[in-house]
C-alpha cells in the first residue's frame, strides 16, 4: 500500500485506476488463452468443489478457483480453505489400492 | 545480388489506431538514414494510409498485384522516397481490388523485396481475420504494438498468440503513446505491467507527443526531420536497437521534473 493508496482511503476517493486495469487484464486474458467461457469454467468449478468436498469440509464462502496466467502459460488455482477433514475417510479409491498393497 | 540476411519485420497490433503505420514510416524512414536499404510493404490494402504519413500519396501508379501479374516490373511498382531514397514504398494492393492477394503471394512479393533491400517492414492491418494472417505470411520476426490500455494489451496478446503459433519470432513490444503523468498517478498501466503480461521483451517506448499529429498533418515523418521531439527520438532508438546497438530506453517516471513530480514520487512510497 502506497502514501496515496492512504491518502485515498482518507478522503473516500476512489483508488487509482491503474492497478483494476492490470487485475481486469489478467483475469479476460487468462479466459482469452485458455479458450475457456465463463459457463464452462462456472460448470468445472461446481464439480471440483464437488469432489474436494466428499473429502474435506471446505469453506464454500471464502473457496475460489479462478484462472491465473504468468508468462503466457495458464493455470487453474483452486483456493479452498478447509474447515476440517471429513470422518470416516471416503472409501471408493482407497480401499481397493490398500488391498492390492497387502496382497503383494 | 540477394541479401540473404534481410530482415522481413511484421509491424502489427490486432487493435486499430494504436499508431502500427506511424511506427511503420518513422522506422522506415529511421533505418533508411542509418544506411540501411529499406521497403515498407502496406499489407493494409482496403485502409491505406502509410502512404499518406510518408507524403507519397500521389506517387503510387502500381501495386503488387499488378507485380505479380506481371504486368510491371518490381521496380516501377516501388515508390522511392525523395529525401530518403534508401526508402521504397510498396502498397500491396488497391481498395478497388477484388480479390486480396493469398499469402502465397505475400511470400513471393517480400521474397522479390528481399533481392534488393536488407529490411521488409510489413504494415498490418488491424484485426485478426484474413489480411492479417497473409501479412503475417511473408513475416519472419514481428513487432506488436500496444498502448498501455485494456483494450489495445488484450489485442495484442490474440495477436501474439497467433505469432507464436505460426513460428513467427522474435516477437518485440513497442509502447506507445505513454503518458508520464497519468503513469506516475498510477492512472495509466506501468510499463512492467504490460511487458509482464504480454511476456515480451521491450523494444521501445514512445511518449505520447503531439508532433506526431503535425508530422501526419505533413505527410513528413518526425525521424525525416531530424526533429528533437521526444517521440521523434524514441522512434530513431527503435531503428538503432532493431540494428543492433545497444540504447537506454527512456525511463517514464524521469521524463518529470520540478516539485510536482518529486510529489508524485513520494506519493507512489510503499508504506506498508
Amino acid at each position: 500500500m502506497t502514501l496515496r493508496d492512504v491518502i485515498d482511503k482518507l478522503l473516500g476517493r476512489q483508488p487509482a485506476s491503474a492497478n483494476t486495469a492490470k487485475q481486469r487484464l489478467q483475469l479476460v486474458l487468462a479466459h482469452d488463452r485458455s479458450d475457456l467461457n465463463p459457463e464452462l469454467l462456472q460448470q468445472m468449478r461446481r464439480e471440483i468443489l464437488e469432489v474436494v468436498s466428499r473429502y474435506v469440509e471446505i469453506d464454500f464462502e471464502e473457496g475460489d478457483v479462478t484462472l491465473e496466467t504468468e508468462d503466457r502459460v495458464t493455470a487453474l488455482v483452486a483456493n479452498l480453505p478447509i474447515r476440517r477433514a471429513k470422518l470416516p475417510a471416503p472409501a471408493p479409491i482407497s480401499e481397493p489400492n490398500l488391498e492390492s498393497e497387502l496382497s503383494s | 545480388m540477394a541479401a540473404t540476411s534481410t530482415r522481413y519485420i511484421l509491424i502489427c497490433s490486432g487493435k486499430g489506431g494504436v499508431g502500427k503505420t506511424t511506427l511503420t514510416a518513422n522506422l522506415g524512414i529511421a533505418l533508411a538514414k542509418q544506411g540501411a536499404r529499406t521497403a515498407v510493404l502496406d499489407a493494409d490494402f482496403g485502409l491505406r494510409n502509410l502512404d499518406l504519413l510518408l507524403g507519397l500519396e500521389n506517387r503510387i501508379v502500381y501495386t503488387a498485384q499488378e507485380v505479380l501479374a506481371e504486368t510491371c516490373r518490381l521496380e516501377q511498382a516501388l515508390v522511392k522516397h525523395k529525401q530518403e531514397p534508401n526508402l521504397a514504398l510498396l502498397p500491396a494492393g488497391n481498395p478497388r481490388m477484388l480479390e486480396w492477394l493469398q499469402p502465397d503471394d505475400m511470400r513471393k512479393i517480400s521474397a522479390m523485396l528481399g533481392e534488393h533491400f536488407d529490411y521488409v517492414l510489413i504494415d498490418a492491418p488491424a484485426g485478426i481475420e484474413g489480411g492479417f494472417k497473409n501479412a503475417m505470411a511473408a513475416a519472419r520476426e514481428a513487432i506488436v504494438v500496444t498502448t498501455p490500455e485494456v483494450s489495445a494489451v488484450r489485442d495484442a496478446d490474440r495477436v501474439i498468440g497467433l505469432l507464436n503459433s505460426e513460428g513467427v519470432k522474435p516477437i518485440q513490444l513497442v509502447l506507445n503513446r505513454v503518458r508520464p503523468k497519468m503513469m506516475a498517478n498510477q492512472e495509466m498501466l506501468a510499463v512492467s505491467d504490460v511487458t509482464d503480461i504480454l511476456a515480451l521483451p521491450l523494444l521501445g517506448l514512445i511518449l505520447e507527443d503531439e508532433q506526431v499529429i503535425v508530422s501526419t498533418n505533413r505527410g513528413e515523418p518526425l525521424t525525416l526531420t531530424g526533429n528533437s521531439s521526444p517521440a521523434g527520438r524514441a522512434y530513431t532508438n527503435v531503428a538503432r536497437r532493431l540494428q543492433g546497438e545497444e540504447v537506454p530506453i527512456i525511463d517514464p517516471s524521469k521524463e518529470r521534473q520540478g516539485f510536482r513530480a518529486k510529489i508524485g514520487r513520494l506519493m507512489q512510497t510503499k508504506i506498508f
